[in-house]
């Protein structure tokens, strides 16, 4: 169990109703893990676009090596939380937002930090895939490095590693230096999986990573994240209860009734999926209605 | 045993209607032809306006019987676009046309090797050549082009990705900019720097004026072309720890590079022909002037103002020949530019 005195305080001064989720959201390491630090928080993480606000009081804990799928509704603000996750919130006009997040126990929003560090250490996976244009499949995946301007010794095996890992490979090996543009919707994907994984993030952000992608690229990219989940953590958004429901390790279900979007449950996925606790989360989950 | 498919095109033109088509179009070639005759038209215009009447009226009636109104109308419409098509296109070919009919006897050998300082524009045409007119208008175009490109696509990562708190009234200058006639830029350069200052006639006075020119066409192109690179982009370069100066050198310039050679094309084309700002400050010299700082320098426009001046049949060949090489000059340019910017992105 990972229960350190900070989380326990921050737990206490939550509301009784988000607490017993807390409680359930204490996530078992995985054993066979080699993913390092402590993982990633959220303490009382709020989020406004203008005064529209729209997520609200999100507290949850992502261990280090876990997979957590978020569900929902549309518009119940699960990208927006992601996105507040890496600072990536900021990036829209109006955007404003409250709460911590911590990454292995440091507050990501504190004055003096670094942000381009913070997205260093926690990779995103957009919706779309969006290789870089003018650039080769061999340069899209090592474009991190240049963007960050890192040094690394073996670019060549740095390349094959992550193309491996990411499931590409055997599909690009003979043609590095084509265009990214040449690829199919789910080999762009997993090029782009590949390029987040290049700067070996701790922790790594999916926002509906599947959701353009016919179901043989899904399953392929579901494979990824199951490998990958050996030595990362974990968050990814999608609509596809099949999907979180094969991938994911925890599931929390976030909803909106029409005001800020808020964390309903979150609890081990077969839990989630068998036994919810709240009845919204059963209604979500069976299809009776979202 | 499967048949073998042939590949057809049933939706293709049979040659039924191929012949058709062509009767229509020898019947309102010959009406037009009668109609102008017999009545008291004159000129090619009319033959060219009875012959579309003609055609229109021909090829609808023609589709009312076969097929009804709203067939009758979309041929009507379709023959109205062709029209339209063709009255764009026809002064570009018809001053193409005049330009390289007058232009062409012009032309000789000794235009690239000699200038005019040993000769006159009445002098016969073998004589004097363009020589410093070309270098002239290179050195000009290569000027304004370091002074203005820069200025202006940085204008454009301003207006583009900084959103600064100027947005709206940089972006609002720099429309008026588009609109300021080339006199102004001209007499602007006169009476703030060259009389002031320099009191001397230059390259670099008249490259100042005709950057004033080219800053607002570059801008504004490079802004629209930016603005189409797609978020996301911005976004992944971001997401990856790089910092905004980084994304934008390395993905979103990048990716907008063909749009950004436009902009610089079309910055080019607004100049190139500029006459006004350097009969102001460039004092046209007839000898090649290889100091861009200092010194009279000669260029296509001037010359061709200069020649058609002179009034005599040699000078006013000349300046066709003058037009003819600004031509082949900007075309040049043109395709040097797109070839500089196909080869980077093939490499």
């Amino acid at each position: 169990m990972i229960q350190t005195p900070e989380s326990e305080k921050a737990m206490s001064s939550t509301q009784p109703s988000s607490l017993a989720s807390v409680a359930n959201a204490r996530i078992e390491r995985t054993q066979a893990s080699t993913a390092t630090g402590t993982g990633l928080e959220s303490r009382g993480v709020h989020a406004w676009f203008g005064k529209n606000h729209v997520l609200a009081d999100i507290n949850l804990e992502f261990a280090a090596g876990s997979v957590t799928a978020l569900i929902g509704p549309s518009g119940c603000g699960k990208s927006t939380f992601i996105r507040t996750m890496n600072r990536m919130h900021e990036f829209i006009p109006g955007a404003a937002m409250a709460g911590q997040v911590l990454l292995d126990g440091k507050d990501v929003y504190a004055p003096g930090v670094d942000v381009t560090k913070i997205r260093l250490q926690i990779g995103m996976v957009f919706q779309k895939p969006n290789p870089f244009p003018s650039m080769t499949i061999g340069e899209n995946v090592l474009s991190g490095l240049k963007l960050a301007q890192i040094k690394v010794a073996d670019k060549d095996e740095l390349l094959e590693s992550c193309l491996v890992r990411a499931g590409l490979w055997n599909e690009v090996k003979d043609r590095l230096d084509a265009h990214g543009g040449s690829l199919s919707g789910g080999q762009q994907q997993r090029l782009c999986i590949a390029r987040a994984l290049a700067v070996s993030p701790q922790v790594l952000l999916m926002d509906e990573p599947c959701s353009a992608l016919d179901p043989g690229s899904t399953l392929r990219i579901e494979d990824t994240i199951r490998e990958l989940s050996d030595s990362m953590t974990i968050i990814i958004v999608t609509h596809n209860m099949q999907q979180a429901a094969r991938v994911s390790d925890y599931t929390a279900f976030f909803l909106s009734d029409g005001g800020p979007g808020e964390m309903i449950e979150v609890a081990r996925t077969s839990d989630i999926f068998s036994q919810p606790k709240d009845k919204r989360t059963e209604n979500y989950v069976t299809g009776r209605f979202g | 045993m499967s048949t073998t498919a042939i590949p057809t095109k049933p939706w293709a033109k049979s040659p039924r209607d191929r012949i058709i088509g062509f009767s229509f179009f020898f019947a309102a070639i010959a009406f037009s032809y009668f109609f102008v005759a017999a009545t008291e038209m004159k000129g090619k215009l009319a033959y060219a306006f009875i012959f579309f009447l003609a055609y229109a009226l021909i090829s609808s009636t023609f589709s009312f019987i076969n097929r009804g109104r709203q067939a009758a109308k979309d041929a009507f419409v379709s023959a109205l676009v062709a029209l339209g098509a063709v009255v764009t296109v026809a002064p570009i070919v018809s001053i193409l046309a005049t330009v390289l009919q007058k232009g062409i006897p012009g032309l000789h050998f000794g235009i690239l090797s000699n200038d005019m300082s040993m000769a006159t524009p009445t002098d016969p045409i073998p004589t004097g050549g363009l020589l410093h007119a070309i270098t002239g208008t290179l050195t000009l175009v290569t000027l304004s082009l370091i002074l203005s490109v820069p200025i202006g696509i940085l204008t454009a990562l301003y207006l583009t990705e900084i959103k600064g708190k100027f947005v709206g009234p940089i972006r609002f200058l720099v429309q008026a900019m588009s609109g300021v006639p080339s006199i102004v830029a001209g007499l602007f350069i006169l009476s703030a720097v060259l009389y002031p200052i320099t009191k001397n006639y230059s390259a670099l006075m008249g490259a100042l004026a005709l950057t004033i020119l080219m800053i607002p066409t570059i801008a504004r192109t490079s802004e629209e072309v930016l603005l189409l690179i797609p978020n996301e982009l911005r976004e992944a370069g971001t997401a990856l720890g790089g910092t905004q100066w980084r994304t934008v050198a390395m993905i979103v310039v990048p990716a907008a590079r063909s749009g950004l050679m436009t902009a610089i094309i079309l910055g080019i084309a607004r100049i190139a022909g500029e006459t006004a700002p350097l009969l102001l400050l460039t004092g046209g010299g007839d000898k090649v002037n290889s100091n861009p700082f200092s010194g009279s320098v000669g260029s296509l426009p001037y010359y061709i103002w200069k020649s058609f001046l002179a009034g005599s049949p040699e000078s006013i060949t000349r300046a066709w020949t003058g037009l003819l090489v600004l031509m082949i000059v900007v075309l040049i340019l043109f395709i040097s530019a797109r070839a500089l910017s196909n080869r980077k992105i093939s490499k």
